[in-house]
């Protein structure tokens, strides 16, 4: 029995300033020459953090009430459609939203532009009740107007995400970027050995409730999200070889920057939103050490053909490949780029760090683990969509 | 004598279609030049993007050249504008970037813009996220 740490012990390290935290790179690093056990004697938590387009983002935001107030039916930001089924002036609105008349300019530019604290028109209309007769209003809202707004992402982190080539002879636009004819590029998106949930696999330390880095503040692990698969193969570093378990996570928006929180327009695809998120990984073992330590050259993913309806996989390959900048795959050498930033990725698991270090950010133990047994359903269609 | 290579995007105007002008560039200056990429409308202005190699001097006569003929003449760094305050470094042009113009430094990650090994294809204006590279080519 080696050590275990428990997490009101690390915390009471960083009340004192005596934490030892390290960036999941730089125990990647360690582990060269340390064992787990030795790593686990030193090292206190490991932070580690992604920077990537999330489409399943989006924002509640309370308007506050007008005077005579409106049940807002059909809600527009900037031209930017709403959703208008939360009360009277509660909404969502979801990152990827647009007006196809102006498709360059969604609700993760909305997002942004309420973070930056800049003027936002808000055009509301409604049927007129008793209670709410106002039938329309247009007016401008910002950050300091409205009464809350919180980051709410449904889908965030992927645990793991493929790697995107086309194999037709048409230019493929897609989310993981523009993919050229005869698979002359390759593009990935995880920032590897520093992303979040392939440092703790099997989600050891991260459930309902761990406090995390969230678009420059502090949010918070608030369930598993949407898709969340904990059935996908794995490698025999215990890490899944394609994309499997998600995040829902949680913020105060009005805390965010936009540093770390970036409206982005992918051609012919829609609009998304990067969304930066740091986790730290209390090493309460030799079993999480072991976890935290693991490389690019160990982390193995799937090589998809978005070029093909079905998207056949190719081929496997490991981080380390993807990073040199060349991957074979079917005997193809194929140039290779990322589509997330590991140079923010890195910022942020710096910033975690020396949080942590001030003693201004304590780890939490999750108030709920996260199901083990899960899988992915896809949607049938019935015959004539009729429900019976 | 030392040679130069170097890129450049040249603007006709109008009436100047009938006039030999790279023939000129390579007999009367000696300068190999490597046509990148031309739009040329008849009876409208014409646009010609160049690699130009020579030695210094006749590089600059070859210019001074094409300028007396009322062709602008200027370095294709200065037609492309890259807003790197803005830039993330996520890498969705270096994906694009076969000429290898566009790379993330593999030290830190950020992205590098190395404008002589542009072409100009502008595959990297639609595929950046966040719009940030303006090319100035037909103006």
């Amino acid at each position: 029995m080696g050590i275990q740490k428990t997490y009101e012990e690390i915390n009471e390290k960083i009340r004192r300033g005596e934490a030892v935290v390290l960036t999941a790179e730089e125990v990647s690093q360690m582990a060269l020459t340390c064992s787990p056990e030795e790593i686990a004697e030193r090292v206190d938590v490991v932070t580690t953090a992604t920077f990537g387009a999330m489409c399943s983002s989006g924002a509640i935001v309370n308007f506050g009430h007008a005077s005579p107030p409106i049940r807002m039916e059909k809600i527009r930001l900037n031209g930017v459609p709403a959703y208008e089924g939360l009360a009277a002036v509660d909404t969502y609105i979801g990152a990827t939203a647009c007006d196809s008349e102006n498709p360059k300019y969604g609700g993760a530019h909305v997002i942004q532009d309420l973070v930056d604290g800049k003027d936002i028109e808000l055009e509301a209309w409604g049927k007129g009740t008793d209670c709410y007769p106002r039938k329309h209003i247009k007016t401008i809202i910002n950050k300091e107007t409205v009464n809350e707004m919180i980051l709410f992402n449904p889908r965030n982190a992927y645990q793991n995400y493929n790697v995107a080539v086309n194999s037709t002879s048409q230019m493929k636009y897609t989310y993981m970027g523009n993919l050229l004819p005869n698979m002359r590029n390759a593009t990935y998106s995880t920032s590897g050995e520093l992303s979040p949930l392939l440092n703790d696999p099997e989600m050891k330390t991260i459930g309902i409730g761990t406090r995390i880095f969230l678009g420059g503040t502090q949010g918070f692990v608030v369930w598993p999200g949407t898709q969340f698969n904990t059935s996908k193969p794995k490698n025999e570093h215990g890490v899944p070889m394609s994309n499997s378990a998600t995040l829902a996570v949680m913020g105060n928006l009005k805390e965010m920057s936009s540093e770390f929180l970036q409206a982005a327009y992918y051609e012919k695809y829609g609009v998304s939103l990067f969304v930066g998120i740091g986790i730290p990984i209390p090493v309460l073992n030799a079993d999480i050490a072991k976890c935290v330590s693991i490389r690019n050259d160990q982390i193995q993913t799937t090589v998809l053909d978005y070029g093909v309806e079905g998207t056949p996989m190719l081929g496997r390959v490991t981080y380390a490949e993807l990073r040199s900048g060349e991957i074979e795959v079917q005997g193809k050498k194929i140039r290779t780029a990322p589509v997330s930033s590991l140079s923010k990725a890195r910022k942020i698991a710096e910033i975690l760090k020396q949080s942590i270090l001030a003693g201004e950010f304590e780890i939490s133990k999750p108030v709920q683990m996260f199901p083990t047994n899960t899988s992915l359903k896809s949607l049938k269609e019935t015959k004539g969509g009729d429900a019976k | 004598m030392k040679m130069q290579k170097k890129r450049y995007v040249l603007k006709f105007p109008p009436q100047s279609g009938d006039q030999p002008f790279s023939y000129h560039l390579v007999k009367d200056f000696d300068i190999r030049i490597n046509i990148l990429r031309a739009e040329v409308w008849p009876g409208k202005t014409g646009s010609l993007v160049l690699e130009l190699e020579g030695t210094t001097t006749n590089l600059k006569n070859g210019i001074a050249y094409l300028q007396e003929n009322q062709v602008s003449c200027e370095p294709l760094n200065k037609k492309i504008t890259w807003d790197h305050v803005r830039c993330i470094s996520c890498g969705n042009c270096t994906a694009v970037c076969f000429a290898g113009a566009l790379q993330l430094d593999p030290e830190k990650w950020e992205l590098q813009f190395d404008p002589e090994k542009c072409i100009v294809c502008e595959l990297c204006v639609p595929a950046c996220p966040l719009n940030l590279f303006k090319i100035d080519f037909r103006e």
